[in-house]
Order: structure tokens, then C-alpha cells, then sequence
């Protein structure tokens, strides 16, 4: 059947761990363990096993012309393996995809820009390391300036654009690709509001042009919006394939809120985040139980657990809070206020547990999603989930509880409202 | 489905088919994803020289200042030091004349043995043939080249040097050294991604080739018994080759040729399929 354009089958990718990811290894090392190995050997002790991970494994599906296929899993399901292996950024370690016509990949948005170089320069940079042709480029040059909006700085050097500026004038060239089959990666996590909504548009138009495209989001109403079919990716399997509709709602009620608490095991935390350890993070009533579900009307108590293996300078360790739909409510960390700050300038090795409470009356009666995000501002980003764990909140005796209407708005706060009789 | 069975029995050219699987062992070079992708050379070229030339302050004076720099000192050590004689050839031409080539070859191999690192944020964000990224940064580095050879030209006539016949061998040597640039760079860029600390190796491993060059001295310079031994290094034939081409005297230094080009192959098609090999986890290993 010619009509079906990717074809997947048993598809897997596995990876070593521990080895490159932790330090860039040396060639000394090499030299030092391959004098090693024969002394080893006579020992009679094993060769040291490497560590691996299968990223994702035994993915089978089909995509037809034409078809927009949604992509939805939580981090580290295996989505952006999976994209990166269809896009033949990576080889697959079984398995086979049979792919038929031109792919273009956008797992990220301006590539190869170079902040010295010109608005203009960048385009055609940027253009041909996304596959296309010079003439092609030189067609749609009006075209891509114009969507970008950024007419007035095109001989100017991409270092001074806001970056605002920089994403629209990156999206703008990525939109301008097309390839048959387009492969999209949560480009549109970026940008303020107002891009995200003109990128989305163009997104599908797309879609309605009758391209193949596979698009993988956070965003579940972007998701729901854009794509026929979507699957669900879990823990580097596929659990579901199914329209789309059918399968955000398994996914928001399956993979999100199963528990309360989110733990991570020793498999699950990349080599990377040391010396930085998460160990839990939970949401807990006023009466210490941990849960999934909080009254509104009740503070409640976000505890994120971890430990350090060596002291870490200007750490700050935070949460995300977003709407099940993928929108953001708050980022806050620890370190927030500048006496704690300077507290804890240098954190010490140890188990700790950073704990902050969202005040009463606060939530609106929906489910909500909480991330974590350890770092060292502008050195570096020890650990990020954005979507660790869900709970749900329940609306009894919140205020205007005696109308049993829907309120609209991710916030439900107790205002303090004054009726004043004017004198006439 | 009448419509579908033609397009399956013809496929337009656009619509091949792509099979994605894990590959073991020695795989084709895929020269003709290469081609398909001769505009990324180009532009990388391209961006390689741009930015270059934006970001120095003296630009293009670099390319002319730092071979010019090399030959007054290499003079001072090697004619009065040293006393070498150079022949019939007077001696500023007849080392800055071998500094062109090296100094082509040397950037060449430093600038591509960095250059899947320095790049790396396309390498795992975009499919392209990764042949493309060596190859360009040792292109990129004849715009230096010819700069510099416009200064060799000046000299060339101040010291009133007759050009000989000779002459239209010089880009066949020019080829030849970057043909041999871009083998030594394949090697050493995949090992770069896999230690970093090759790094370190390639500046000092760049020196010590050049001593070990008749850049200051002539190959006649070399006792007898050891010149076979000496010509194994390649970059002999492509310097001799390059000094005899342009300015004549002497005979073709046709050993030291042949070897070159038996090496410079044989280094750039090992490398080719090494570097093929190693493509595939380039991905995953930045």
C-alpha cells in the first residue's frame, strides 16, 4: 500500500549510560583501560559491563499520507528518541522505519544560527542545514522575512535581536520548509502567546494542505487542535494509538494522576543531574497525608525531597505549576527571597527537603500538573521534569459555591469584596 | 485505487523510500547524499568565512601577518643561526613558499578536527550527510590561502623570480594538500567527538609535523640514507612539490610526489569508510 508513508515496525533505540553522558571521555582513559584488559583478563575478572537504557522499544505504527499524527508522552517516554531516529538524526538499535518521500525535521528551531551573521545571512544559513535549496530559499525569501517580521533588522546581526525577534525570524524559515513529510518536536513551547498562536496557525495550514505530519507536544489542546490520531508514548513503550480525542483522554487519565507522589528510582535520573539527586516530590494536606486530591478551600504543601552528593553553589530548587492543558500557572524556588539566597549561597551535601505552601483558596476546581527544576542560574541546569506528577482540586465551599456554574479561570482567589451604598 | 498503483510502480524522484535500520560493520560512503547536499557545503564555507572575517579586528591581515611572521623567524633560526643554504632561491621566498602549503594543510586539519564538536548542535538536531562538516571547514581555509598568495606573488616579483612553465601544477598541489588535509581531519574529528582530549594532540602533533616538513630547509638537506625515510611523511612531496612547481630549479622531486599521493589516497579512503563507521553514533556521543 503506497498510501501509507512511515511505516514503523518493532522499532527500538538503546543507549549506554553512565559513559558519555556523565564526562566526555578521554583518550588517556582509553589507553589506560585497554592496558588494563589484559591484566584483567588473566585475573579472570569480566569486562565491565556497560550500563544501557533502552529509550524506547518495540514501537510499532503506521502513518498515511496526509495524516497528522499527534505524539503524546510525558518526559523521557521515548518522544524525542523516537523523532530523532525518523528523522535519521540516530540509528535505531532494532527494528526498522520504512519512510516514503522527502523528510524534514524540526526538532528545534534555528539550528545552526550564527549569532555574527546577518538576519539575512542566517536564512539562507539556516534554510540550507534544513535541507533546502538555494533557489528554493532565494523564492520564498520575501515571503519568510514577511512572516517573520523583522523586515527592519535583516542586515543587522542576529546578536542584537530580542529574543522574540530571534524565534520569530528562526520559525519563520523552519515554516517556510516543505518537505512531505514534516516531523515537529515541541517547537511551539517557545515564544510569547501571541507567536505561539500565529505559529500553530501556521501549523495548520499545514496540516490542512494534506502533508504528513508527526507532532510531538506538551501542549494538549495544540495536540487536540492540530492532529486526526494521536499515540502515547509510556516509559519507552507504546500504550495507545487511537484519534486523538480518545487518546489525550487516556493519557491525561492514565499517565498523569495515578499517584500522588512522584519517585524517582536510580534508572530514571540522568547521569547528568549529579551531583544533584531527586528523590520524591508530593503534595500533602494540611493534616500531613499525602495526596491527589486537595480542597480548595485548604492550603496545601508541595514538598520536593532530594539529596546532594557534593555541595552545590547558588542552587535553587523550584516547581512548575501548569493546567492539565499545558498551560503555565507559576514557576517559584526556594531560593526565591534574597535572605534565603544568601543563606544558602552554597548548599552542602546532604538530604534535604525544600518545602513551600500554596495558600488556601487559591485553585480553581480543575486537575493541575507540577514539575521541578534544579539549577544554578546561568551555570547550569541540574535536573527538570516538567510534568512529574498531577492532583486534582476539589471546589466545595469555594467562594460563589452557591451558583452551580462552571467559573471560568485557573485561579479561584477569596477576594475581599466592599458593597458601598453611595449617597445619592 | 488506479491512482495509488501508478505511483507506486513509478515513483517520482522525490518519493524514494527511505528504510531506517541499525547498520553493522563497513557501510558505502553514500557519496551521493553528499552531493545531494553540496549546497550545505557551500554555505558552511560560506558562514566559515563570513564570521571569520567579521569577527577579527584586522580581518584579512591575519591571513598575510601570521605566515609572515613564521618566515622572519624561521630565516632568523635556520639562515642566520643555523646557516642553511637554499640555493639559487633567495630565502624569504623560499620559505614563505613553503609556509603557504603548510599552513593551508595545518589549519585545514585543526579547523576539521574540531569541526564535529564545534558543530555539534546540528549533529543532533538535523539529519545531513556529517561528511558535509570536515569537509567544509577544510575548504574554508583557501580563502587564507590565496591571500596569502597574492603577498607571494608581490615577492615573487620584487625578487624578480621567473615564473616557469611549471606553474599549472600548483592547484594539483594544492589539491593534493587537502585532499591528504581532509583524510588526517576525518581521523581526528571522530576521534575528537570520542576524546576530548585529542584536542590537546592535534596543536602539538601539527608542529612537530612541520619541523618534520622541509619548510625552512631544503629536502637536499637531508643525509642521504635518510631521505626514503623522511619522504614517508607526505606533506614533503606536497611542500617540495609546491616550492619546485613555482619557482623552479632543480629536478621534479618525483619520489617524494608518488608517496605523497599513494599516502594522501590511501589516508583519505580509509578515513572516509572510518568515519562512515563512526557516523552513526555521532548523535548519541556529543
Amino acid at each position: 500500500m503506497s498510501d501509507i508513508v512511515v511505516k514503523v515496525e518493532n522499532l527500538g533505540k538503546q543507549y549506554k549510560i553512565g559513559s558519555t553522558i556523565d564526562r566526555s571521555p578521554t583518550l588517556r582513559d582509553a589507553i589506560v583501560r585497554a592496558a588494563q584488559r589484559p591484566m584483567r583478563r588473566l585475573r579472570g575478572e569480566a569486562r565491565p559491563s556497560k550500563e544501557t537504557i533502552w529509550a524506547m522499544r518495540g514501537i510499532s505504527f503506521e502513518v498515511k499520507r496526509g495524516q497528522v499524527l499527534g505524539v503524546i508522552g510525558r518526559n523521557g517516554a521515548g518522544k524525542s528518541t523516537l523523532l530523532k531516529v525518523l528523522s535519521q538524526i540516530t540509528e535505531p538499535t532494532e527494528g526498522y522505519a520504512r519512510i516514503t518521500g522527502r523528510v524534514g525535521s524540526l526538532l528545534e528551531v534555528g539550528t545552526g544560527f550564527n549569532q555574527e551573521l546577518t538576519g539575512r545571512e542566517n536564512i539562507f544559513l539556516n534554510g540550507a542545514i534544513l535541507g533546502m535549496k538555494r533557489r528554493e530559499i532565494l523564492k520564498k525569501f520575501d515571503e519568510i522575512v514577511d512572516f517573520s517580521g523583522v523586515e527592519k533588522f535583516i542586515d543587522t546581526p542576529v546578536k542584537r535581536y530580542s529574543s522574540g525577534m530571534y524565534l520569530r525570524l528562526a520559525f519563520s524559515v523552519a515554516a517556510h520548509l516543505e518537505p512531505e513529510i514534516l516531523v515537529v518536536d515541541e517547537v511551539l513551547a517557545v515564544g510569547d502567546a501571541d507567536f505561539q498562536r500565529k505559529c500553530l496557525g501556521k501549523m495548520s495550514d499545514v496540516a490542512s494542505e494534506g502533508r504528513t505530519v508527526l507532532f510531538v507536544s506538551h501542549n494538549m489542546s495544540a495536540v487536540l487542535r492540530l492532529t486526526d490520531s494521536a499515540i502515547v508514548l509510556e516509559r519507552g513503550k507504546l500504550v495507545y494509538d487511537a484519534p486523538t480525542q480518545e487518546a489525550v483522554e487516556f493519557y491525561m487519565s492514565s499517565g498523569y494522576s495515578q499517584t500522588s507522589e512522584r519517585k524517582w528510582t536510580p534508572e530514571e535520573i540522568p547521569s547528568s543531574a549529579a551531583p544533584f539527586r531527586p528523590i520524591a516530590l508530593r503534595v500533602v494536606n494540611p493534616r500531613g497525608q499525602t495526596t491527589d486530591l486537595v480542597r480548595s478551600i485548604e492550603p496545601l504543601t508541595v514538598e520536593v525531597e532530594y539529596e546532594l552528593d557534593a555541595p552545590i553553589q547558588g542552587l535553587r530548587v523550584g516547581v512548575y505549576l501548569l493546567t492539565i492543558r499545558g498551560d503555565w500557572v507559576f514557576t517559584s524556588f526556594d531560593t526565591d527571597s534574597a535572605e534565603q539566597y544568601n543563606q544558602f549561597a552554597t548548599r552542602e551535601a546532604g538530604r534535604y527537603v525544600s518545602r513551600c505552601q500554596i495558600p488556601a483558596d487559591f485553585f480553581n476546581e480543575s486537575q493541575y500538573v507540577l514539575g521541578i527544576n534544579a539549577s544554578s542560574y546561568r551555570i547550569k541546569r541540574y535536573f527538570q521534569e516538567e510534568h512529574a506528577l498531577t492532583f486534582s482540586i476539589d471546589s466545595m465551599g469555594a467562594p460563589g459555591k452557591q451558583w452551580p456554574e462552571v467559573r471560568l479561570g485557573t485561579i479561584r482567589p477569596r477576594l475581599n469584596w466592599k458593597i458601598e451604598e453611595q449617597a445619592r | 485505487m488506479s491512482n495509488s498503483t501508478l505511483i507506486e510502480s513509478q515513483p517520482r524522484a522525490s518519493e524514494e523510500t527511505l528504510v531506517l535500520k541499525p547498520t553493522k560493520g563497513w557501510i558505502s560512503l553514500n557519496l551521493k547524499d553528499l552531493w545531494r547536499y553540496r549546497e550545505l557545503v557551500y554555505f558552511l564555507v560560506w558562514r566559515d568565512i563570513l564570521v571569520r572575517y567579521k569577527q577579527t579586528l584586522l580581518g584579512a591581515a591575519w591571513a598575510i601577518f601570521q605566515p609572515l611572521m613564521q618566515m622572519v623567524i624561521f630565516n632568523f633560526l635556520f639562515g642566520n643561526m643555523a646557516n642553511i643554504a637554499t640555493g639559487e632561491i633567495p630565502r624569504p621566498i623560499f620559505t614563505f613558499s613553503a609556509l603557504l602549503p603548510w599552513n593551508l594543510f595545518s589549519k585545514a586539519i585543526i579547523d576539521a578536527s574540531n569541526s564535529l564538536v564545534a558543530n555539534r548542535n546540528m549533529i543532533t538536531k538535523v539529519y545531513f550527510p556529517r561528511l558535509v562538516v570536515p569537509l567544509s571547514s577544510v575548504l574554508s581555509g583557501v580563502v587564507d590561502f590565496l591571500i596569502a598568495f597574492v603577498i607571494l606573488v608581490g615577492m615573487m616579483v620584487y625578487y624578480q623570480v621567473a615564473v616557469p612553465v611549471t606553474v599549472w601544477l600548483v592547484p594539483a598541489l594544492i589539491l593534493l594538500a587537502l585532499t591528504l588535509a581532509l583524510g588526517v581531519g576525518l581521523w581526528f574529528s571522530a576521534w575528537n567527538l570520542h576524546y576530548r582530549d585529542v584536542r590537546y594532540l592535534i596543536p602539538f602533533l601539527s608542529q612537530f609535523w612541520m619541523l618534520a616538513s622541509p619548510i625552512a630547509y631544503p629536502l637536499s638537506e637531508i643525509p642521504a640514507q635518510w631521505q626514503t625515510l623522511y619522504m614517508l611523511n607526505p606533506m614533503v612531496g606536497v611542500v617540495e612539490g609546491f616550492r619546485w612547481a613555482l619557482l623552479g630549479g632543480g629536478d621534479l622531486p618525483q619520489t617524494a610526489l608518488l608517496i605523497s599521493v599513494g599516502i594522501s589516497l590511501a589516508v583519505l579512503i580509509a578515513g572516509l569508510y572510518y568515519f562512515r563507521r563512526m557516523e552513526r553514533t555521532f548523535a548519541d556521543t556529543v
